[in-house]
């Protein structure tokens, strides 16, 4: 007999998440986009949340999937602080628990369909936290972390800008690259808005910026008249 | 000639080996993989021309087949083409109209156009059905200024201020994207470039070895092979050659190998 598959499609989908390393922290960015396929049904989604005090995640792909794993997070936190032992979760640990979660899902052929960025405070000893979920199980840490169409698009922005820069990176430098790597993909992805979001993690605390919009250059090729043919 | 020896002109591949290509395969026998180019090829405009830009890594599947091939192809004098898609295809195809071009120029007297190398190509594109794998990016520069084109595998045409075609297109592209503006200097146009190609070379895996970069003006063509070498091989540690007197010798035979003639010695004056 064939094992049960209910192996999905995604539905309401969000498309790439960035996250990386800077002086003081972790930043994050993500557009307000929630698609219908082609169709751009939600634009004012929030897909950059809080964990607790210590960590941020944002997801891409379907929406309903990450509402469940947002329920999910909830309750481990609540569990967490109903022990009363003194500790709190960390961002290595919610992305341990989120790795296991995932590939647990993905054993019984039936994934949620997401790819997450975890960032944060990484754990009671201090340090900073990047990390990689995704609907396979797959988990990694890096200083540069890109989903979706990001991945092909900003990765290579993000790693210049970013390699072996992790400590002297400023706030304003780290804003400005997730800035470009959002517009360039703004102009590149088809499933994507000029509506973003950017989060962070410092010594402050974490703050996720409201929605705001990115300017954009549309003239660039002003001069130019047909594809080269009859005109 | 009589009416009914008249023939339709034929066009395009004939598929007429398909049915015993298909029974092949069938009982086992593989024809050799294609060489694609994975390859990250871009161009763009600068104030006083165009800059193209390509990687040389050929690949071969998972394999690297070639490390440092030229992707950069000549067309005329005045223009130059970098190809994507399969090796074959883009060596055949740029030098049979680069053939065609010269011949054009002997027939009209004139310097080719940018827009005729772009019909030629996309022509014979189409005509294929995006069989023949070229995926192309075009520059040159002619009496109507510099001109920069993508032409797709199946003959569709884009003309555009800066282009990026094959597996690192993206990577390219993000960087073009970013930092491209109108009417920039020579060298600024040439580090983009550099830096758009190396984005695919490190971050795209059909991409590597080094950069090639071309720049073309009204006054002339700056072919630069080899601009930037950023995965030069280390120095091997040791050398590996053996020392004469390596290998002991048992026996040696050298009259039984040759005919031994009596006679006058050769004249070698």
């Amino acid at each position: 007999m064939e094992p049960a598959t209910r192996t999905q499609n995604p539905v309401v989908t969000g498309t790439s998440v960035l996250g990386i390393k800077y002086k003081d922290g972790i930043m994050l960015a993500a557009d307000t986009l929630a698609s219908y396929g082609s169709l751009a049904r939600f634009r004012d989604v929030e897909r950059l949340i809080k964990v607790g005090n210590t960590t941020i995640i944002g997801a891409s792909g379907d929406i309903s999937d990450f509402q469940y794993i947002t329920h999910l997070l909830e309750k481990i936190l609540i569990k967490e602080s109903n022990t009363e032992d003194g500790h709190q979760l960390y961002a290595r640990h919610i992305h341990e628990y989120l790795g296991r979660l995932m590939y647990g899902r993905r054993s019984k052929h039936n994934p949620l369909w997401n790819s997450m960025v975890v960032g944060g405070i990484r754990d009671g000893e201090g340090g900073t936290f990047l990390g990689f979920v995704d609907l396979q199980g797959t988990t990694y840490e890096a200083p540069t972390i890109a989903t979706g169409y990001g991945a092909y698009i900003a990765q290579p922005i993000l790693r210049k800008a970013v390699e072996g820069r992790e400590d002297t990176l400023t706030e304003e430098e780290a804003e400005k690259v997730l800035e470009d790597c959002m517009r360039v993909l703004f102009y590149r992805d088809a499933r994507s808005i000029n509506k973003i979001q950017i989060a962070k993690v410092n010594a402050s605390g974490i703050s996720i910026s409201d929605p705001r919009f990115l300017d954009t250059e549309w003239a660039f090729a002003e001069g130019i008249r047909g594809y080269g043919a009859t005109d | 000639m009589p009416i009914n020896e008249v023939k339709p002109a034929t066009g395009g591949f004939s598929f007429d080996n398909y049915a015993r290509n298909t029974m092949l395969n069938d009982k086992g026998f593989k024809a050799p993989g294609v060489i694609k180019t994975g390859t990250t090829i871009c161009g763009c405009l600068w104030k006083g021309g165009l800059v193209l830009g390509a990687d040389t890594r050929a690949t071969e599947g998972p394999i690297v087949a070639d490390k440092n091939c030229e992707k950069i192809h000549y067309l005329a004098p005045n223009m130059y083409c970098c190809g994507a898609g399969t090796a074959a295809d883009c060596d055949a195809t740029t030098g049979l109209i680069s053939s065609k071009l010269e011949l054009h120029r002997l027939h009209t007297g004139r310097q080719s156009r940018v827009v005729t190398a772009m019909t030629m190509l996309e022509q014979m594109l189409f005509k294929y059905q995006g069989h023949i794998g070229c995926a192309l990016v075009l520059g040159g520069v002619d009496i109507n200024g510099p001109q920069l084109y993508t032409i797709a595998p199946h003959g569709s045409t884009d003309k555009l201020p800066y282009v990026t075609m094959g597996s690192g297109s993206l990577a390219a592209m993000a960087i073009f994207e970013s930092r491209w503006k109108k009417d920039m200097e020579l060298e600024d146009a040439m580090e983009l470039v550099k830096d758009a190609i190396s984005a695919g070379i490190f971050n795209d895996l059909g991409s590597g070895s080094n950069v090639d970069l071309c720049v073309i003006t009204k006054d002339g063509v700056d072919y630069r092979r080899g601009y930037d070498r950023p995965n030069e091989r280390v120095q091997k540690e040791r050398s590996y050659k053996l020392k004469p007197g390596a290998s002991t010798v048992l026996t040696s035979s050298f009259r039984k190998y040759v005919e031994v003639l009596d006679g006058d010695a050769m004249d070698t004056s």
